[in-house]
């Protein structure tokens, strides 16, 4: 009976053990937990980034949080993050504000690219319309009150536009969409630029504020003789009638991947060293004139070695992998010219 | 030969029970303690709060000083922050909600307090404080797609037709105002009102009502001119409880109230106000004084809150001592 019990005993013991060795060996095979925070117009990528990512190296996770364009400069700068993410490059007050609190340059990386698209509610209208930098610039000081305006049917002799008042939706929350679509205004609008300039977050002329993309998409939905800028990919999704929009070599573009990836064409020969360029109103006969970069802002100095070497790594597989899934979300793929500018530029991490 | 009883005070107590009671006073003094640390504990978070609004919008207080309070633009990109068209928003609105939730608030708690059946009464009330459980993103759901549709079509035009006169209700609708707010935000409120009205009117003692009756007043004046001045103050308090949720209300109102900082008389012009404003830029503000502006819009509603929680309480104190005189 002793022998058995003692059997039991050792039995008993030797499972103890094993669970600990296996917790142990758990413990030891550490997870790379990296945090990254930022815009929340490539967050659909990005979230497919990190899982595909995931299976490919199964030690690194990331994880990330869309709290706006802002929230990533500010959080990257600030340390809490290990990387942030902007659609709107980070002006050279930012960059000296984090060269000064660090001690060294955050990086930026481009990685995909999107657009802004004029989408519009007019009863009796359901083709899509042509629209003018003079236009838009018009629609949205609030200078072009009706829909029936000369400035917009001109461009529009197919269609008969209603004299309906124009009612402008406009982005409340602070946004990357925003900076884009008044980027673009600022370069096509003398008036635009110095009345209210181009931001995340801008003082309106005219119209009304929805929150993100689906407000603004609910609000142009509800309010007839509606017009609102929308993400590119979220047009696409939702089945919504956007419009055509001049670019500067007098051509009318739809926005679709191939007429963004044609504005970051030529983008990228000229583009500078540190990435930080803008891309509206590009040159070029199919270029749809409001598109966008979005960058990744990576420090230039990671002190721990495993979430630099992970960084890094991430970063090489999703300039060249992980370009291959962007156009399944609708979201265009870099030039290669681009792509394997920044491959080199990933060393630059140390 | 008479047994002599001894009491407590006669001799000395046993040292166990000296003890005892020693350890039963102990024991009290640490009640006591607990209960003023927890007290201490609620004013030292109000008074870190403030500390903190206050330290973190110093930027905006040295850039702007009063005339924050006074200016009508906020432009992020030029610098320029006035905190005027959303203290009118958030003051139009609360007054909006409290102008409707009031009146339906105090009738229903009055009809399950006093009149309902007792069964009815106890569902109703089941139901209504269901209501003010429901988070408030739900209620600016239900606002833009079910209310704000209902009032373009039905309550504008009506409005329009018979009040159109005012400038109350001048301009077009488009469905997104002052209007839609108010209304969503009576909604919100007015399950608080109701529920602790209805409290209140339970705990007023029945021989005041018997009291009345006997005397030979209806149902509805016992009600009326007995239980309710009996319950004022538990009324006024739900009433104050309604006016703090209505003016911190932030995401439904930003989803009904059109995000737009304008000062209008007109209730169909789209507004914003304090909360809104801050629930939708805070997160993508860059720059120290854009987030200096947005905390110190912040302590401007504190500070709002307690203006007007402080005349009304006045007003009150004026009403009651002209009453008793």
């Amino acid at each position: 009976m002793k022998a058995s019990i003692s059997l039991r005993g050792a039995v008993c013991h030797v499972a103890v053990l094993a669970a600990l060795a296996g917790l142990a060996s758990v413990q030891l095979s550490a997870q790379m937990l990296i945090n990254g925070a930022g815009a929340t117009f490539p967050a659909p990528i990005y979230q497919k980034w990190f899982s595909d990512f995931n299976s490919v190296d199964s030690n690194v996770q990331i994880n990330y949080q869309a709290i706006g364009s802002g929230g990533g400069i500010r959080q990257v700068t600030e340390g809490t993050v290990d990387f942030g993410a902007s659609d709107g490059p980070m002006t050279d007050q930012q960059l000296a504000e984090y060269q000064q609190k660090h001690g060294f340059p955050v990086l930026h990386f481009p990685t995909v690219l999107g657009a802004a698209v004029p989408t519009y509610n007019i009863p009796g209208v359901t083709a899509s319309l042509d629209f003018t930098p003079e236009a838009l610039a018009g629609i949205f000081l609030g200078k072009i009150k009706r829909w029936s305006d000369p400035a917009i049917q001109k461009t529009n002799p197919n269609v008969t536009l209603p004299p309906r008042e124009i009612v402008v939706i406009h982005r409340s929350d602070g946004s990357g969409t925003t900076y884009c679509w008044t980027d673009y205004l600022s370069k096509i609008s003398s008036e635009w630029k110095s009345k209210v300039g181009r931001n995340t977050s801008v003082n309106w002329p005219a119209g009304l504020g929805g929150k993100g993309n689906d407000g603004v998409a609910g609000l142009v939905k509800q309010t007839s003789g509606a017009i609102g800028y929308v993400e590119l990919i979220y047009a696409v999704r939702n089945h919504m009638a956007y419009g055509l929009v001049r670019n500067s070599a007098g051509e009318f573009i739809k926005a679709n991947l191939s007429s963004v990836s044609s504005a970051a064409a030529d983008a990228a020969e000229k583009m500078p060293a540190d990435y930080r360029v803008s891309i509206t109103n590009a040159p070029g006969k199919e270029s749809y004139p409001i598109s966008t970069f979005t960058w990744l802002l990576v420090p230039s100095k990671i002190n721990d070695a495993g979430k630099r070497d992970a960084i890094k790594k991430f970063l090489k597989w999703a300039l060249t992998d992980g370009q291959k899934s962007a156009s399944s979300l609708q979201y265009a793929p870099l030039p290669k010219a681009l792509q394997s500018r920044e491959l080199g530029d990933i060393s630059k991490i140390h | 030969m008479a047994a002599t009883t001894s009491t407590v005070l006669d001799r000395a107590p046993e040292p166990r029970a000296r003890g005892f009671w020693r350890r039963l006073r102990a024991g009290e003094e640490i009640a006591y303690l607990i209960a003023l640390s927890a007290a201490t504990l609620v004013l030292l978070i109000v008074g870190l709060l403030v500390y903190q609004l206050w330290i973190s919008s110093t930027l905006s207080i040295h850039a702007f000083g009063f005339s924050f309070l006074t200016g009508t633009t906020w432009d992020p990109n030029a610098g320029q922050f006035g905190a005027l068209p959303f203290i009118y928003g958030t003051c139009v609105t609360s007054a909006l909600a409290l102008l409707i939730a009031v009146p339906l608030g105090v009738g229903a708690s009055i009809f399950l307090a006093e009149l309902a059946p007792p069964n009815a009464s106890n569902v109703m009330t089941f139901l209504i404080e269901l209501l003010a459980a429901v988070p408030s993103v739900i209620y600016g759901l239900l606002g833009i797609f079910v209310l704000v549709p209902l009032i373009h079509t039905y309550l504008a035009p009506f409005l329009t037709a018979t009040f159109g006169f005012l400038p109350l209700f001048q301009g077009t609708f488009y469905g997104v105002s002052f209007l839609s707010a108010g209304i969503i935000l009576s909604i919100m409120v007015a399950p608080f009102i109701i529920s602790v009205s209805r409290e209140v009117l339970y705990a007023v003692p029945t021989d005041q009502r018997e009291a009345a009756l006997a005397l030979g007043a209806t149902k509805w004046e016992a009600t009326w001119d007995i239980v309710i001045p009996n319950a004022r103050t538990g009324i006024m308090g739900s009433i104050f409880l309604a006016l703090a949720r209505a003016l911190g209300e932030t995401m439904a109102v930003t989803m009904v109230i059109g995000n737009t900082p304008a000062i209008s008389a007109s209730l169909y012009s789209p507004g914003y106000s304090i909360a809104a404003v801050i629930a939708n830029e805070f997160t993508e503000a860059t720059g120290n004084l854009y987030l200096s502006s947005l905390i110190f819009l912040g302590l401007v509603l504190f500070g709002l809150t307690i203006v007007i929680n402080a005349v009304a309480r006045i007003l009150i104190l004026v009403t009651q001592q002209k009453g008793a005189a």
